[in-house]
């Protein structure tokens, strides 16, 4: 009964979707205001309805509704029921189904918080969310339904949740990378109405920058979780594989840093409008493609979903009408008119268009090298493995090049720098950076040219961050001042690049100087990694909630002295028949010591696998910073409704075309 | 923690004692150990979805580490055991795909991008140069908008 | 004419799309052997049903075979043994088998309740023959010409549509050129 209820409101969404796609937008083209009306009441309709859909799913988890085929693919009366309720998003169908719910919140949240927007804006944006919607709506029921019965033969018992997702990780990565993902979407329909309406102006960047920041956010907190899960629950303490999946969630994060920083330019100077706009479009379309290559099959990847061609021939042609028709779009109405205002070639215009060229090279190496396979077995060129190897060599130096840019170009002004005072600004945090960096290598013991390039940007980064807020904190009343003076938008720059930073220390450093080991063990024996001395004294059995667990116990030392005990396991899961490594891990700031079991060797012997990773928490604290920074950027004071003065203005303005408000308001 | 003095003194005594323990593949030194470990994380497991043979259980992966180790002791080099693994499974199992005509493009594309990108950008700056020197009259409507939108720029700090 | 360039982009994206659309229904871990137009590795293994026996590339030489790669352990060998059967008994194929990473007693158990399409058993319990070729799970099932040349891989059950659509054209093939 409730199975069918979820079906139903599902259907109702898409209905409301459409009216949404359709009427509001004829609204704003007529100029109708009784048509325009219906635009907030329909994205909170649709997003009840998918809300309502998706908790009638999570009960039919809850509940054990085996009779429903998603959640007998997914879930076991076994599963303790935090994991039934993460196995909603286990799957293809449901997380689908999560993907869509964020979708329609984002809509709900633009029609929320837009109330100072010109209502036509409004609309319009709402319509384009709207049509973004009706291809999900229309996917999902099509191709993807989670309340499939399988009736009559209801299997007595579900097939289990993969056990690699029974973990925490599944209940945190997913949603916020889909927040992040389908946040894109806001950014997308701000650019398609403006395209729509010809008004592509500072305004337009104001009001798209935050959603813009919000996404990004979200989608870096994703990526750190999923990198995080990966490193304990995958079993052998990768952090980041390049493996298609995670190249696909990397891609519109790094477009969406480019479009941050590219709508920084155009909401101060009003330039580069033709390319925001583009990447705001590219970034969406960038999600989609990473939507489509997780689901359809066409790449080999860990972490995909099974795959299915139909679902595959949909997404794609999803993504084609957006792509084909934003571009189309962009291609007849993105102004060519070149904007009259002058910037020398040292200004921050200039930086930050350098910053975009460096991180949509990146982009698009990412995405070439992730596709490039499938290009050359079309070609019938044979089958290639495009892995680490490539992407360290060719990545590491634009993340290099972006690093030591923006370290200056912290420094730089709007439509003009003195080179000379960026000369001079530059020569201390560059002593200060080469003599840090070598006392890190000191410190580590050893010296490689990557190594000391990677360390080196980051400290630089930091120290041109920490400088600039030094000399503009600078106050007569005193520094505490100075500091709380500064915006909450800079805040958010200065955490921005402080988290940047710390990513790229922590992911030169692990690399470098991390220890990996594959030693055999048996219990009594002892093993050198890094500085650390691993003692297996043990090994035991135990009962878990859905599972037998062999467990190891081994002791850490450093200098002699008992660090902590450790207790690897190799879980065997009775009802998917499967075995899971559990590593265990003593986390701390500048390291991690890792320990897993692999195979049983002989009787008492085992394949034990020993890591030593030094400051690999920081890849995942900076993506927090980062992500903190970015939440502070949109609480600035700029962006809060201002409705007095927006009245005001709008009254002295009497019949000025909408679209102005916003800017007079600051 | 009531064992732990004893633990420590039992370490104590033993340790002198006992070797290092034995490497599930057996090195000389630690250089060729690193170099096992490169090797083995720098090839793929035909077999699994996307996983190198060091991260992977399935038996194909096993023979193969097997493999890179006894080639290893032979003094064989990091070229020819790859070449050795690419002709029984294919191109397919290294991760790092090999230069040639077909991959050129792949190799060579961040230069290409960055070079075109710092071009474009040394154009832009050119003619934002020239505009500066004609000084092109705007129309008075053009002139409002630039002028609101320079208005943006209210606080100093901000980026 | 600047407009033009702002069509690029959508150039890109369909260009993308066309590699991407081709690739939907191919399944991306199917892997083409390395071994294709070389001759079968060397080796020296025995014969499964007689250890005096010792066997090499000569069990190649002058007949079209198919070489079927089989383990007791291997649950698709299972499903795919009865096609295998009919495939020997009704249309003459010779079928030389390599026993994969198996112990003799298991695989003649394996035989017994089956049945044996084999002319020949290669006996490979270390899997080194297997690893030569280039074998990365079982069953597979190589089209071996006349001159000991593999010719063509298939990973997976033979069943009848494998064999008409896949195998069969290839093992003609190479039965007309010999």
């Amino acid at each position: 009964m409730y199975p069918e209820l979820g079906q139903l409101a599902l259907i109702l969404a898409l209905l409301l979707s459409v009216l949404l796609a359709v009427v509001p937008l004829a609204g704003a083209l007529t100029g109708r205001d009784s048509l325009q009306a219906f635009a907030r009441p329909l994205a909170s309709g649709m997003f009840v309805f998918t809300g309502l859909a998706f908790a009638i799913l999570i009960h039919a988890f809850l509940v054990d509704d085996f009779s429903v085929a998603y959640v007998a693919n997914n879930s076991n009366s076994m599963l303790p029921w935090y994991y039934k309720f993460s196995a909603v998003w286990g799957g293809h169908e449901g997380s689908l189904l999560l993907w869509i719910l964020m979708l329609t919140g984002w809509t709900l949240a633009v029609a929320i918080f837009s109330r100072r927007l010109p209502s036509t804006m409004v609309s319009q944006v709402l319509a384009v969310m709207g049509m973004v919607c009706v291809g999900f709506f229309l996917f999902i029921i099509v191709t993807s339904n989670p309340f499939d019965r399988m009736l009559p033969n209801v299997p007595a018992d579900g097939q289990d949740l993969n056990p690699l997702l029974q973990d925490i990780g599944l209940i945190m990565h997913p949603p916020m990378l889909y927040m992040g993902y389908v946040g894109f979407s806001v950014a997308f329909a701000f650019a398609i109405a403006a395209l729509i309406n010809g008004r592509l102006d500072a305004a337009w960047a104001r009001w798209s920058r935050p959603w813009t920041t919000v996404a990004w956010s979200f989608l870096t907190i994703g990526i750190a979780l999923g990198s995080w899960w990966a490193y304990y629950e995958l079993g052998w303490g990768g952090w980041w594989f390049w493996d298609p999946v995670e190249n696909a969630s990397l891609l519109p994060w790094l477009s969406g840093t480019a479009l941050m920083h590219s709508l920084a330019v155009t909401e101060k100077r009003g330039v580069f409008k033709s390319w925001t706009v583009l990447l705001a479009i590219v970034t969406f379309a960038l999600s989609l493609l990473g939507t489509f290559l997780v689901r359809s099959g066409v790449l080999t990847s860990v972490h995909a979903f099974a795959s299915d061609p139909e679902r595959g021939s949909f997404l794609l042609m999803l993504l084609g009408i957006t792509v084909v028709g934003s571009l189309l779009l962009y291609a007849f109405r993105a102004p060519v008119v070149h904007v009259r205002s002058r910037y020398g070639s040292l200004s921050r215009e200039i930086f930050l268009l350098l910053n975009n060229v460096l991180l949509v090279s990146a982009t698009l190496l990412v995405a070439i090298g992730t596709l490039y396979p499938l290009v050359l077995d079309y070609l019938d060129a044979g089958k290639l493995s495009i892995g680490e190897p490539f992407f360290n060599t060719t990545f590491s130096p634009l993340a290099v090049a972006t690093g030591l840019l923006l370290g200056a170009g912290i420094f730089s002004r709007w439509k003009k720098t003195d080179g000379g005072m960026l000369a001079r600004k530059l020569l201390w945090p560059l002593a200060i950076s080469l003599v840090a960096t070598a006392a890190v290598m000191v410190n580590y013991g050893s010296f490689a040219p990557w190594a000391f390039a990677g360390v080196f940007t980051a400290i630089w980064i930091a120290v041109a961050t920490l400088w600039d807020l030094w000399d503009k904190s600078a106050s007569r009343q005193g520094r505490l001042h100075g500091l709380k003076r500064q915006s909450r938008s800079y805040w958010g720059m200065v955490l921005g690049h402080l988290g940047v930073a710390m990513v790229m220390a922590g992911a030169t450093v692990v690399s470098n100087y991390g220890v990996e080991r594959d030693v055999r063990m048996t219990p009594g024996d002892s093993a050198m990694v890094g500085d650390y001395e691993i003692v297996f004294t043990d090994i035991g059995e135990r009962q878990g909630a859905n599972f037998t667990a062999q467990y190891g116990s081994f002791n850490v030392f450093l200098d002699g002295k008992l660090v902590t005990d450790l207790h690897p396991e190799k879980r065997n899961y009775p009802v998917g028949m499967s075995v899971m490594t559990e590593a265990d891990i003593d986390a701390g700031l500048f390291r991690d010591v890792f320990v897993a079991i692999g195979e049983r060797i002989s009787d008492d012997a085992w394949a034990i696998r020993l890591q030593y990773k030094p400051l690999v928490r920081w890849l995942w604290l900076g993506s927090l910073v980062m992500a903190i920074g970015g939440f502070l950027a949109i609480a600035d004071k700029r962006y809060r409704i201002r409705v007095k003065a927006e009245e005001k203005q709008k009254a002295q303005a009497g019949n000025t075309a909408p679209g102005k408000p916003a800017e007079a308001s600051s | 923690m009531r064992f732990y003095p004893l633990l420590l003194a039992m370490l104590f005594v033993v340790s002198p004692l006992r070797a290092e323990v034995m490497e599930v593949y057996d090195f000389d030194t630690r250089a060729e150990e690193q170099r096992y470990q490169n090797l083995i994380a720098e090839l793929r497991c035909p077999k699994c979805q996307n996983q190198n043979i060091a991260d992977s259980n399935a038996p194909i992966s096993k023979d193969m580490r097997d493999e890179v180790y006894l080639m290893m002791q032979q003094g064989a080099s990091n070229d020819e055991i790859v070449g050795a693994l690419v002709d029984r499974f294919g191109e397919f199992v290294q991760y790092k795909p090999p230069v040639d005509k077909r991959t050129i493009f792949l190799w060579a594309f961040p230069a290409i991008a960055v070079i075109g990108g710092l071009l474009i950008v040394a154009g832009v700056v050119m003619r934002s140069r020239k505009q500066g020197q004609q000084e092109t009259a705007l129309s008075p409507e053009e002139k409002a908008r630039v002028e609101q939108m320079l208005a943006d720029k209210d606080q100093p700090s901000e980026r | 004419m600047r407009r033009l360039l702002l069509f690029i982009p959508l150039l890109i994206a369909v260009g993308i799309g066309v590699f991407l659309f081709a690739g939907i229904g191919k399944d991306p871990t199917k892997l083409e052997s390395a071994r294709i137009g070389k001759p079968v590795p060397e080796f020296q293994l025995q014969d499964l049903h007689d250890p005096e026996h010792m066997l090499d590339t000569s069990v190649f030489q002058g007949q079209v075979s198919l070489l079927n790669v089989w383990a007791e352990w291997c649950p698709s060998c299972w499903d795919e043994h009865e096609y295998l059967m009919h495939l020997a008994s009704n249309e003459g194929v010779r079928i030389v088998g390599l026993n994969y990473k198996d112990q003799r007693e298991t695989a003649f158990s394996f035989l017994g309740r089956l049945g044996n399409p084999y002319e020949t058993i290669i006996f490979d319990p270390r899997g080194s023959l297997g690893f030569d070729l280039g074998v990365y799970g079982a069953p597979e099932t190589y089209v071996i010409d006349a001159d000991g040349v593999v010719l063509y891989r298939h990973v997976g059950v033979v069943n009848e549509r494998v064999w008409q659509e896949v195998l069969l054209p290839v093992f003609n093939q190479a039965k007309g050129n010999s």
